[in-house]
């Protein structure tokens, strides 16, 4: 979903690595915490490629932050 | 090679368990006896008399003292012997372990591993249980499977679908992509499920009196390698948390599941569910308790099932993962490598 129901960023750490399942498509968007993002279809190339942190290929983007809930059990 | 993953506090049993008899249990292949002194101070020692390997778990317990069921050998709640049979000298050696404990939660949890370790390790926390703005119902059911295998099918709940469907499981669930985040400092795997008009299982239906289409969100945090915790929100199709974070027109219920190794192809499944609504209500309780013991009793028949298969298959058997295992992947990951840093045989491999 996309509306305004739809995940917020929800760890607080500085070193948090996302991936979100684009809705509609069958693409998952991998960000990592320096900024750098790809897409992929296949969940297992994706991580390896976010664990490669710092040898992603190409130039990180500026990473966008929101603020993240407080988790409730931490 | 083994996957357990030492110099960590796991739950051993509920505090309800434990008490003025000998309880055993097996936890990362080690056997254990739990009671309570007179006291209530819950103790957990190794279940091997040093003597002749007498299970403790099958003697007596007489004071504070466990009395071993063969010969007599007499331990301390610190594991020390304080009497042996026909002498007076008490052998230096004759001691058995004994096991850091935590009562916390409601769970007894108890450290594997270097005591040394134990203090200095944050106890992991699933406050709702000890909560009294909440109720809660629980259980534990032993599984005949690996403990890799519960973690894989609770990671991807899409599995609710085809394995829960009449109790908590619907078509919306399989169908609605997930957001993944894991933070390897704080070992924390999160992964969300907003599902914004979607049919209301009856698992919630009958327990919230909620009638037609809701909102349900799923919100997994699985805190490696043994605590999973997921916040389950229901609430009439639009109703979203307010700008400060407030919830009143929603039903919350924390679903936790603590995954206990006990042998590398055994685990203790203990499940509890805490609501934040109808807490006085015994029928809501009972139907609660029912049917999730009915929800993981279906994941215990398929893991068994599974393990069987997998135990006979060569290593290194093929699979295959797409989209909705995005969280599971990260998960396994974390516990290899704790499983090699809690292993100096396997650090670097």
């Amino acid at each position: 979903m996309t509306g305004p129901g739809a995940p917020t960023r929800m760890l607080r750490g500085e070193h948090v690595r996302r991936v979100v399942w684009l809705p509609g498509t069958d693409l998952l968007r991998g960000t990592c915490f320096c900024g750098a993002e790809r897409d992929a279809e296949d969940p297992v190339e994706l991580w390896e490629w976010l664990l490669a942190h710092p040898d992603h290929g190409g130039t990180p983007a500026v990473p966008t932050r929101p603020a993240p809930r407080e988790l409730a059990s931490i | 090679m083994s996957e357990f993953v030492r110099d960590q506090w796991y739950v051993a049993a509920y505090g309800s368990e434990v008490g003025r008899e000998l309880l055993a249990r097996t936890i990362l292949g080690e056997p254990i006896v739990l009671y309570r002194t007179g006291d209530g101070t819950a103790v957990a020692l190794a279940d091997r008399c040093v003597h002749r390997r007498f299970p403790l778990s099958e003697s007596k317990l007489v004071d504070d003292t466990i009395v071993c069921g063969y010969h007599g050998f007499t331990y301390g709640t610190d594991g020390a012997c304080v009497a042996v049979p026909g002498q007076k000298r008490i052998p230096r050696t004759a001691r058995v372990p004994s096991y850091p404990v935590v009562e916390q939660d409601s769970f007894v949890w108890v450290w594997i591993g270097d005591a040394g370790k134990a203090a200095t390790t944050p106890v992991p926390r699933a406050p709702w249980l000890a909560d009294p703005g909440y109720a809660t119902v629980c259980g534990m059911e032993p599984l005949n499977a690996r403990a890799s295998l519960l973690v894989d099918n609770l990671m991807d709940l899409s599995h609710e679908t085809y394995l829960h469907g009449g109790y908590i499981g619907t078509p919306e669930v399989a169908e609605t992509p997930i957001t993944t985040e894991v933070d390897d400092e704080a070992g924390v795997v999160y992964v969300s499920r907003h599902m914004d008009d979607t049919e209301c299982p009856p698992f919630y239906a009958e327990s919230t009196g909620l009638a037609g289409r809701i909102t349900r969100w799923q919100d997994i945090e699985f805190h490696p390698p043994c605590l999973y915790l997921l916040h389950s929100r229901v609430a009439p199709v639009g109703v979203l948390p307010n700008a400060d974070g407030t919830d009143p027109d929603a039903f919350h219920v924390e679903v936790v599941y603590a995954i206990t190794p006990s042998t590398e192809n055994s685990t203790y499944d203990f499940w509890a569910v805490a609501r934040d609504f109808a807490q006085d209500d015994a029928e809501v309780s009972d139907y609660l308790r029912e049917s999730n013991r009915t929800v993981v009793l279906q994941d215990v028949d398929a893991l068994n099932v599974l393990e069987k298969v997998i135990a006979d298959e060569p290593a290194g058997y093929q699979e295959l993962s797409i989209n909705i295992d995005t969280g599971g992947l990260a998960a396994r990951r974390i516990l290899a490598r704790m499983a090699r840093a809690g292993d100096p045989t396997k650090v670097g491999s």
